[in-house]
């Protein structure tokens, strides 16, 4: 057994592919050797800018000889059926052994020396490798992400020998591409790390990370500051040096009235620089970058270079920011009525028109306890830094330059706030109509003309934008009917654009946007641990359009049927409604049928509406209570609670008190189970039988107040 | 003593002209970019071998700013390098040009950054890197992928120095108009800050867009005529005047986003066109 050493050299890599290239080697490694049968033990892998590295270690010297024995036609049999048995087994006849009027193939493999199945495995790597984007170069006709220019293949102290597109395997790569340009000669997987490291290369990126990690925070530290901490850009530094040397620049202060955002993304994004905080938590001129070299003056020319890059950026962005200012949101609002939305729906000032209605509607109708003329403000400048230098520049940056110029301007800071946050989930008053304004409005627009998500097809995000409507609407309790919110936004939508048909269209369109609204939530509340089925039993109440209540039903009926009391009744329920069901039972017997009276039934019509013969009607309501002539104790028991039970139930699903609503239908869960027990539903007496079918069909109707329990599962 | 912008320029010719590069001079056409350049584009095609370098003036009349900010000009030079096929030391060989016009990579921070470059106007594309220098890019390193639509094998290493931008960085300057353009005290700005001032007035004031329409649509009927004659190279010439003059109507705001693309097509197609057209007569 020995280690295995591999080494792909390349041109830079990038540094966004470098941990997914990584699993990819290991994959790739895995599966070759697996399917060849060879044995190994942990694998590591590792990447640098220029390398992709993987350490095999205990490999088998080579693979266990096998022999397998395939049993074939007999001999007796046809030539054809001789002949695929040849073309499968790759055989000739006289290859084939005969045993008692049967052929066998018999194959036998050798075991194969490790080294020759490591060869195999890496040129299988190189042509197999998943790059996000790969390429030629040369006269060649490899791919790889970028050059490929050497292969060190190691195992114990022997060189793998192997030759892809021209390039042979062997022992030697190189160092740090400016501390150590010469080649180096690796003994094997033992000396490789160190040996690297002997030469500027800090192989693992784990290592690079902690000390990019540690090393910015100390340079921020050393100088009294405190580094804005940032993963990701660690990582991507990691990924951008073999030798990582952390230094500290500066900036002029001048430039700090520049949003801070801007200042942090300019860094960030066209630096990969880090952001520095002082004391008080406030934007330091100050900057810390990550060199790929130990310079020979200590790094001073490199962080004033830097300084001097950061110092034209900034200026750059300054210059956009002064110009913005010098123009109220107002006039750059007016510029919308240039920029299309859709070509369908027109242009983003129609769209901030319709938004700026349904806003002001949200608060006037109650939703949202805001200032109405505050949030119709918000609304109308919310899309206006769309057109704004500093957006054009930093387009990840809308929202929050307009809220930072409002404030600039003057605007109230519920009105700064609104902007900057209405394309998010906020939680103030103002921003929260805004933003679920804005939402409604692009999702009603785009159903209007019929351009909905269907499959994997989303171009306009619309179930992004339905998730976040709901987040708004559950996470701040707005108790809004979102049918009036909807049919109120196609409406508007129709009548700023003129379109008669749409108008015409509405009810079908409303419709269809309250069915997407229905999946959304379902697949929202199924991430967040909500039983579905439990989300349609509620749903198949109908008629519940505020997300608030509902959700709120749906939760009390989880936590219900979670408990002994609440799968009890459910037991008890499926069994009522099954013995209703197969009776056909429908309701008191009473006079003529709606039936035989012409009248198509539906199966939710009160029966109590087809009795007109007068005091007939309390008979047959008593009828339906099963009060009439109950005999048994169980009987009498269930009449009891259920007259208990009903009231209560439906006061408290007034006052929305599920959790009470579930609470008093679980006083039912006894005199079901008791009634069950010790009743005979199908009585020989006709009479008694209608009663308790009656009575059974009482209990079900109560249950269901609250939920259908038939689309319960379990 | 750093580098004057001119000597920059002749340090890089004597490099790149002992590395077997043909040194050719400026082409005579407004384009907006160094790549647009026959010698890069059309060369690039088909099997034969080309080395060459050469300074190209590039327009960009959007980026103008009537000499006023110190980073950005609508008129500003490239050094442009083609290899092919690209040789397996092309890193190596650039490297040495940095150091070759003073840049110390023991005290400078050299870095591959990726950045894949694509010109939706030449229908072509490359995978590379942008060259960093203490954070600053200098140079666009790519190995060409396509070009006009069509594989480039043997593949052309292609190497694009913005030269104000290293000429500032060598010699410490902030501001592009104090380049020291020479020895003799002649600085950049002596010699095109009125340029700037002028050609950001013409591009986004005065330029008639009338005419300009007119001239696009003529170039593009005679890039067409060009091609029914066989003659691949007058075809190319006339695609980059489309190309310079739809530039020009971006600059004067008379293009709308929708329409912006439409046009864009327009050149990809006389420009792929062209190259197929040469790639024919090569064959």
């Amino acid at each position: 057994m020995a280690d295995f050493l591999l080494e792909l050299l390349s041109e830079e890599i990038p540094a966004r592919m470098q941990a997914k290239a990584r699993n990819e080697l290991a994959r790739l490694f895995a599966e070759c050797t697996g399917e060849a049968g060879l044995s190994t033990g942990a694998i590591d892998v590792f990447s640098t800018p220029r390398r992709l590295a993987l350490i095999a270690r205990d490999v088998a010297e080579a693979t266990e000889a096998s022999r397998e024995e395939v049993k074939g036609p007999r001999t007796s049999a046809p030539q054809q059926a001789l002949e695929g048995f040849l073309r499968k087994s790759g055989l000739a006849k006289d290859q084939l052994e005969e045993r008692n009027g049967v052929y066998f193939a018999v194959i036998e493999r050798a075991g194969r020396p490790a080294s020759e199945i490591l060869g195999d495995t890496i040129r299988r790597i190189v042509a197999d490798f998943a790059w996000p984007k790969s390429m030629r170069w040369g006269d060649g006709s490899l791919r790889w992400v970028r050059p490929l220019h050497s292969i060190v293949a190691i195992l114990g102290e022997e060189i793998v020998p192997v030759e892809i597109d021209g390039i042979v395997s062997g022992a030697t790569t190189v160092g740090h591409r400016f501390h150590h340009p010469g080649d180096i000669t690796i003994g094997g997987a033992s000396d490789y790390v160190e040996k690297l490291r002997a030469c500027h290369v800090i192989l693992d990126q784990e290592e690079r990370e902690r000390l990019i990690r540690e090393g910015t925070e100390g340079a921020a530290a050393a100088a009294g500051l405190t580094l804005l901490p940032d993963e990701a850009l660690v990582v991507e530094n990691a990924g951008l040096t073999e030798w990582p040397v952390p230094l500290i620049g500066r900036f002029d202060a001048d430039f700090l009235d520049v949003p801070r955002e801007v200042i942090v993304l300019t860094m960030r994004t066209n630096q990969k620089y880090f952001a520095c905080t002082n004391d008080e938590g406030l934007l330091a001129p100050a900057f810390v970058c990550v060199a790929n070299i130990a310079a020979n003056d200590g790094g001073e020319a490199i962080a004033q270079g830097n300084a001097r890059v950061l110092a034209a950026r900034l200026a750059d962005a300054g210059f956009f920011w002064e110009q913005d200012l010098k123009v109220p949101l107002e006039s750059q609002a007016k510029k919308l009525d240039g920029i299309v939305f859709h070509e369908k729906l027109g242009t983003v000032a129609g769209k901030v028109e319709r938004v700026a209605k349904l806003a002001r509607w949200l608060v006037e109708s109650g939703v949202v306890k805001a200032d109405p003329n505050q949030v119709e403000l918000a609304a109308r400048l919310a899309k206006a830094d769309l057109v704004t230098g500093m957006v054009g520049e930093f387009p990840e940056l809308q929202g929050v330059i307009g809220g930072y110029l409002a404030k600039a301007q003057g605007k109230p800071q519920a009105v700064a706030n609104a902007i900057r946050d209405h394309y998010g989930t906020p939680s103030e008053p103002a921003s929260v109509a805004v933003a679920l304004a804005d939402k409604l409005d692009t999702i009603c627009a785009f159903f209007s003309i019929d351009q909905k998500p269907t499959g994997s097809k989303d171009p306009f995000a619309l179930r992004r934008s339905a998730i976040t409507s709901i987040e708004l609407i559950v996470s701040n309790g707005l108790r809004l009917a979102l049918t009036e919110a909807v049919r109120g936004s196609l409406a508007n939508r129709a009548g700023s654009t003129a379109d008669v048909a749409l108008a015409h269209r509405l009810d079908k369109t409303a419709s269809e946007i309250l069915d997407f609204f229905a999946d959304r939530l379902k697949v929202q509340q199924r991430e967040a641990g909500i039983r579905h089925d439990l989300i349609d039993a509620v749903f198949a109440l109908g008629g519940e359009d505020d997300l608030v209540r509902l959700l709120a039903r749906v939760s009390a009926l989880q936590a219900f049927v979670e408990t002994d009391d609440g799968s009890d009744l459910l037991t008890g329920f499926k069994r009522a409604a099954n013995i209703l069901k197969k009776e056909g039972w429908t309701g008191p017997q009473v006079m003529s049928s709606a039936e035989e009276q012409g009248i198509p039934q539906t199966g939710e019509e009160d029966p109590l509406v087809l009795v007109e013969e007068p005091g007939l009607k309390e008979a047959v309501a008593e009828m339906a209570s099963g009060h009439a002539g109950a005999d048994l104790p169980e009987e009498k028991a269930l009449i009891t609670a259920l007259d208990a039970a009903e009231p209560k139930a439906s006061t408290a699903i007034d006052a929305e008190d599920f959790t009470g609503a579930m609470a008093a239908l679980a006083s039912l869960r006894r005199p079901i189970d008791d009634f069950f027990d010790h009743v005979t539903v199908n009585d020989t007496d006709s009479a008694k039988r209608e009663r308790r079918l009656n009575l059974l069909m009482r209990f079900r109707d109560a249950v269901n107040q609250v939920a259908d329990f038939s689309r319960i599962e379990g | 003593m750093s580098l004057s912008f001119q000597d920059l320029i002749l340090t890089l010719h004597r490099y790149w002209g002992a590395q077997g590069c043909v040194i050719l001079q400026p082409y005579d056409m407004e384009m907006g970019a160094g790549t647009f350049h026959p010698a890069t584009v059309l060369r690039a095609l088909g099997s034969d071998a080309w080395r060459a370098a050469y300074v190209q003036p590039c327009r960009r009349p959007t980026d103008g700013r009537y000499g006023e900010n110190p980073n950005r000009l609508g008129h500003y030079y490239q050094y442009q390098v083609v290899l092919k096929p690209s040789p397996d030391e092309l890193q190596g060989l650039y490297l040495g040009s940095l150091t070759e016009i003073g840049i110390d990579p023991l005290k400078h921070d050299i870095r591959f950054v990726e950045d894949d470059w694509e010109s939706p106007t030449l229908g072509a594309w490359g995978l590379g890197w942008e060259v960093w220098c203490d954070g600053m890019e200098v140079t666009q390193f790519t190995y060409f992928q396509q070009v006009g639509g069509f594989e480039c094998k043997p593949v052309t290493g292609e190497l694009t120095y913005g030269l104000e931008r290293l000429a500032m960085y060598i010699q410490g300057v902030d501001n592009v108009f104090d380049l020291k353009f020479n020895d003799a005290g002649v600085t950049y700005g002596d010699v095109f800050l009125e340029n700037e001032r002028e050609m950001s007035a013409y591009n986004f004031e005065v330029a008639d867009t009338d005419a300009l329409f007119d001239l696009f649509r003529k170039a593009a009927s005679e890039c067409e005529r060009c091609l029914e004659a066989k003659l691949p190279i007058p075809a190319y010439e006339q695609a980059i005047k489309a190309s310079h003059v739809f530039n020009t109507l971006q600059a004067r705001g008379v293009i709308s986003v929708a329409e912006r693309q439409a046009y864009i097509g327009r050149v990809r197609d006389l420009a792929k066109a062209a190259c197929g057209a040469w790639l024919e007569r090569a064959a």
